[in-house]
Parts: C-alpha cells; structure tokens; sequence
C-alpha cells in the first residue's frame, strides 16, 4: 500500500510584481493612490484579493501536483527562477499558495538557509540554542544534543567565543551542525550545501544519507547532480514554474542536462535572452564543430572540437575576456577557457573594438572521455564585471571510437581519455 | 521519552491552502511556540549592552539624564506643580512605566523587519516576533527601578500599601505597547513610513500623558479624553502606588476606561496582524 505523506495538489503561486521583494510601498504613495481611485486600492490592498489585471502578476509556480511516499529522498531540480525556493517555502508554510493546496502527514523539518537567527555577538554555544529554538527544537532535545553538535561541528575550542570571531567555514560548519540533527519526519533542504569547503560538504552528505537511510522523507533541492545523484532516487525537474518531468535520477538529470538545448551542436541566443540593451555585449552564437567543420552535437573523441562563440559588440570594452565552461554530467568542471588566456591575445585585445567577432578554439583530439558534456559561455571583465553567462548553454557527446583502450569493453573513468606514450621496459 | 513516543504515535496533519480575510488567532499554537519566544527574548536581552562601554550603565542613565532635564525645565524654570513631591522624584516614578512603554513600543512595531531575514526562512507563528519584543525593557526598568527606591529612601518618601498595584500597570503598560505595536510591525512589514512615524509618535504621545506635568492641571471637563490615553492611568497610577499621590475623581472609571481601550487596541491589533500575517513573507 502506497504511503504518501506529502500530496501536493495542482499548487499556483503567484507573486504580483508590485508587491515583490525590494520594493517598498510608502504610505504617501498608497494614500495618493486611495484619492485617486479609492476602489482599486481597496481591492490591490486586500491581501488575497483577486486583481483581474494579470499583468503585473508572475506565476513562481503553476500547477505543480506531486506525491511523495514516506521514506523517499526525492530532488527538485530546474534553473534559477524555475521555482524550487517557492515551492519550498510554500512546504514549508512560510508562505501560502495562491491556488491548489498541500497536505502534509508528519513533521516538517525545513532548511532553506543554515543559521538562520544566529547572532553576531552571542557564542557558539547560545547561538546552538537559539538556533535550535528557531528551527523547532525542544530545549530539551538541543540538551540532549548538544554535545554531538559540538562533535560534528569541529568548533570545540570556540564554543564559548562570539560567533563574530569565527571564520565563514567555522561558522557554517556550526551552523550546519545544528541543522544536521533536525529530526523532523519531513525534511526539506534547499542548496544549504552550496557554500562550505569541499571536506565539510560531503560530511554534511554523509549525514544526510544518514538520515535518508533512517527512512525519513526528504525533498532536496540542489545545483550539484552529483548531489543529487548520490542522495535521491527520484528526481521532478521544474521549468519555468511547470512540473515537467518526473523520473529516476538519472534520468531525470539527463533530461535535465539537456533540455532547453539545441541538440544541433548550436546555440543561439534571440534579443530577449540575451542581455540588456544597454549592455554592450550580445551574445549570437555558440557552436561546436567536427574536425570537418560541420555543426553537429556528437564529436569523436579522436578527432580535435572546435568551439565557436560568436557575439557583437556595441562599444569598445577594455580587457574583455570570453570563454567557455565544460562540465560533465556530473556538474564537475573538466576546464575553464578564455579567449585572451594567452598574453599575445591578451596584449592585442586590451582594448576590444566594436564589432561582430568569433571567438574560436580547438579541444585537441584524444582529449576528452566519451560522454556528455555540457558547454556554458562567459563574457566579462576580471573582477569587474559580467555581460553575459549561461552555464549550460548547450550539451553534446563524444563518441569513444578509436579511443585508446577500446579494446576493452570497459567505461573508463574519468572525463579525459588522453592518449600517453607508455614504454614497457622489461628490467630483469 | 514519553513526549517523545507520544509525539510519534499521534502524527500531525498539516493542510496548507490559500487563505483569505480574518483568520483564527490560534492562541494554542502560538503557546506551543513558548520556548521561542523565550529564546528571542534572552537574545534581545543578552545582546542589548554588548560592545557598549557603559553597558547596563544605560538602562539608569537614559531616565536620570531625562529627569534632570525636565526637572530643570518644567520644575525649575517652568515651575510646574508636582502634588507636593520633588519634581526629581515626581518626574522619575513616571518615567520608568514611560520608558518601559515606549521601548517596547518600538522594539515591537520594528520587530517584524527587524527579523525579516527568519519570516522568510523558517515557519513560526509569526504572532512569537511581535510577543518576544515586549518583555526585554523589563530589565532595564528594573536596573533603574533600583535607583528609584533609591531616591525615594533619600528624600523620605514611603510606599504606599497600594505597591502591590504596580504588576497590574506594568502589565496595562505592555499590553498597551504590544497593541499598538502589532499594528505598526504589521504595517511596517508594507510601509517603512513606520520606522519614521514611530519615534515621532511616542514623543507627542509622552506630552499627551502626565510624565512631565500632573494630570491635575487637565481640567475636568477633559479628564474623560484624557482617559483615552491608557498610559495616563499607568503614570497617576505609579505614582499612586508609590508616592501616594491623589489618583483624582472617578479613578475607577477612568482607568476602567483606560483598560477596556487598551483591550481594544490589542484584539485589533492580534486580529490585523493576523489578517496581514499571509503575506509578511513575500513582502518584507
């Protein structure tokens, strides 16, 4: 018999724009308002009130219907502004939907943030408490837990210091080791992993397999598929508010990965994708090319990749870089590439006219392991600023035929498959 | 670990659906919450005087530095009528239930945007943010409070048999604060306006009540609007408790009067900040 503990029913929500973070109301303006049309403003100020006009409505979420049994570790994953914060706060009762409704059996433990309420100038060892209280805990259980906290945390010896002393990974790894023994029956995890060095985030997976193991429900929300390959079974990608796939993991990262990609070996970018207008950098194209120059997205990994962005530029722009991300599937980085990495480049473009330009590059054959891979771009000045980035702007494979060590049937580890000169010397 | 086992067996069942108009105070809940709130409220009181020099120093300075200042105006230049006491000691018993009341006041109507960082992270009733700001003046009242048995040794004055009184305007002062705070932290979740509005207000409502002056000089026919202010009931009434000064004509009934406009103002307040309560998360 099926046990489902959170059914999520045709759920909406809906931000009105003028009511969205970061912009105040001033009462002078409400009360100009009223004056002029005292209905409208009677009806726009009633919280829940319908305005007919949708148009300065964002819907964060639309429709969403999903069920979670108990026990199971489910993700959500989709881009930034694809609604996973939303429907995450909406789970967790921070704020109510617009339509459709939620029912939830069991406790629900939520951790959109780590340290949430801690206090600059309290200690270690009152912010456990504090924090504790804020995330629902019993005096009595943080008691009980206290010591473990502490353990876990690393931070023994500054336990009684001021939080405000404490390096940012000292303060996270306090923070995140209350968190960690939440034990809620429901537990829902926004990307509370994202920050933290890279030993203290696979303890914080640990434990959180841990709690995975202990039958608990949990929905995780995250960037890193690695993550999310490694803790959840079960993974619903969000698009634009949509629930749009449901599947295993993989599956559902590899759908992931490679939606709202081309699968031509292009991507191009319309006006409204790409940047402001006042930006001077637009973004047109980014493609990459077999050795016989033709745009398709299944390489050889024998033969060199060439890699072509193409984009414009309405002004000069002083050491302006653009480059390319290649990731795996994973989410890993295999490298980071800039067109002015060289310092002839460097030199000659230090100031870059205005113009239409490709920027072009060859992955050398024998590089790259077969697989998929995902190509983002990066337009921008060093430390200074961003025009453009799109991380995942398009996915391709690489086909391992002739690779070295084909031979054997085996998937070789590792995302480079390079070709080494080994000698065998036989010495005795 | 029966709690525990209890907790387990009887599993909860959270709905979670829009809502709309005037909702439940859900009272229960909120009690639930205790131990929050009691941590919010040690942490505004642990935190108040860190990395001051002075430090608790403040919660005496801030009344005594005021009281000379009005003893110098009104007592001395402006000679106003202190009911037979030192002007010192007149104005000092005033200001302590004034200074409680208008801290918590403004503690509570900026607690709301003062916390945004949790409203927008964690559930809690959100009822706790407004409720925990109150109390944390209490320490600083009873720093000073000391002072004040103090001065009251010094110039021979005795309490009065009426001192069991002052819990009861103690609390009439803080419920009075908490009322009207959560209309303003409600509203201020919307309309910074508030953080402006707020210490313009308290200084207008600290002339509207006899800190400064004694409720005698009001003249009768406007005793009863004066007792719309149910801060003035507080101020006679400390000094009732205390100096055993006359609490005037019709006492019970203006204080009846300034209780049941006190009630009124936080059961409007509870019901509004609960209707707003919805939205605080996507709005602040």
């Amino acid at each position: 018999m099926s046990d489902v503990v959170v059914r999520v029913e045709n759920v909406s929500k809906r931000y009105r724009i003028g009511v969205a973070p970061e912009k105040y109301a001033t009462l002078r303006d409400t009360i100009v308002k009223t004056l002029k049309s005292p209905l409208k403003r009677i009806q726009k100020s009633l919280p829940a009130g319908k305005d007919s006009n949708g148009l300065d409505a964002i819907w964060a979420l639309k429709n969403v219907s999903f069920e979670v049994e108990r026990g199971q570790v489910l993700g959500v994953i989709g881009r930034n502004g694809a609604g996973k914060s939303t429907l995450l706060k909406v789970l967790s009762r921070i704020t109510e939907p617009t339509e459709g409704h939620v029912q939830i059996r069991g406790r629900v433990g939520s951790l959109l943030e780590v340290g949430t309420g801690f206090h600059p100038e309290l200690t270690g060892r009152e912010n456990i408490y504090l924090n504790g209280a804020i995330l629902g805990m019993k005096r009595a259980d943080i008691e009980h837990k206290f010591d473990e906290m502490v353990a876990f945390s690393g931070v023994e010896k500054f336990i009684d210091t001021p939080v405000k002393r404490y390096s940012s990974g000292m303060y996270l790894r306090l923070a995140f080791s209350v968190a960690a023994h939440l034990e809620p029956e429901i537990l829902v995890v926004d990307e509370v992993l994202a920050v933290g060095d890279a030993e203290f985030q696979r303890k914080c997976l640990g434990k959180m397999s841990d709690v995975a193991q202990e039958g608990r429900t949990v929905l995780f929300v995250s960037h890193d598929m690695s993550a999310i390959s490694r803790l959840t079974e079960e993974t619903i990608v969000l698009e634009k508010g949509e629930l749009v796939y449901r599947a295993p993991t993989q599956k559902a990262i590899d759908y992931y990965m490679s939606s709202g990609f081309s699968k031509t070996g292009e991507r191009t970018w319309t006006a409204e994708e790409s940047p402001p207008a006042d930006s001077p950098f637009h973004p047109i194209a980014l493609r990459v090319k077999n050795s016989k120059g033709q745009v398709v997205d299944v390489m050889r990994s024998t033969e060199p990749i060439t890699i072509e962005i193409e984009y414009a530029l309405d002004n000069p722009i002083q050491a302006l870089r653009v480059g390319i991300y290649l990731r795996d599937m994973q989410g890993v980085y295999v490298f980071t590439s800039f067109d002015t990495d060289s310092p002839a480049e460097y030199e000659s473009m230090a100031t870059r006219p205005a113009g239409h330009y490709i920027s072009r590059c060859v992955i050398p054959a024998d590089t790259l392991n077969e697989g998929r891979y995902a190509l983002g771009t990066n337009a921008s000045i060093y430390r200074n600023k961003r025009f453009f980035q799109d991380l995942r702007a398009l996915v391709f494979n690489v086909d391992g035929l002739g690779a070295p060590g084909k031979q054997w049937a085996e998937r070789r580890r590792g995302v480079i498959r390079p070709r080494l000169n080994w000698d065998i010397n036989q010495i005795g | 670990m029966t709690e525990l086992s209890k907790q387990i067996t009887q599993e909860e069942i959270i709905d979670i659906h829009p809502t709309s108009g005037w909702s439940a105070l859900k009272l229960r809940e909120l009690w639930r919450y205790r131990e929050l709130m009691f941590f919010l409220t040690w942490r505004d009181i642990k935190v108040r005087y860190k990395q001051t020099l002075l430090g608790a120093a403040w919660a005496i300075i801030r009344p005594l530095v005021t009281m000379i200042v009005f003893t110098l105006i009104f007592g001395r230049v402006a000679k106003l009528d202190s009911e037979g006491m030192p002007y010192q000691l007149f104005s000092f018993t005033a200001l302590l239930p004034w200074q409680l009341f208008s801290k918590a006041l403004s503690d509570t109507s900026n607690s709301m945007v003062a916390n945004r960082n949790m409203i927008t992270k964690i559930y809690f009733p959100r009822l706790v943010i407004p409720f925990s700001s109150i109390i944390s003046g209490l320490v600083d009242f009873g720093i000073a409070f000391v002072i004040l048995i103090g001065m009251m040794f010094y110039y021979g004055v005795k309490p009065t048999s009426a001192i069991w009184t002052l819990p009861l305007f103690l609390v009439l002062a803080l419920l009075t604060a908490l009322g009207v705070g959560l209309w303003f932290s409600a509203l201020n979740v919307q309309f910074r306006d508030v953080g402006y509005l707020i210490p313009f207000l308290t200084q207008v409502w600290l002339y509207a009540t006899p800190v400064a002056y004694s409720a005698q000089i009001v003249s009768p026919k406007w005793q009863a609007v004066y007792a719309l202010n149910p801060m003035a009931g507080v101020v006679q009434g400390f000094r009732w408790a205390l100096l055993g000064t006359d609490l005037g004509a019709n006492a019970s009934l203006t204080l009846s009067l300034s209780v049941l406009i006190s009630i009124l103002i936080l059961i409007s307040g509870l019901f509004y900040f609960r209707r707003m309560e919805r939205t605080f998360a996507d709005v602040v």
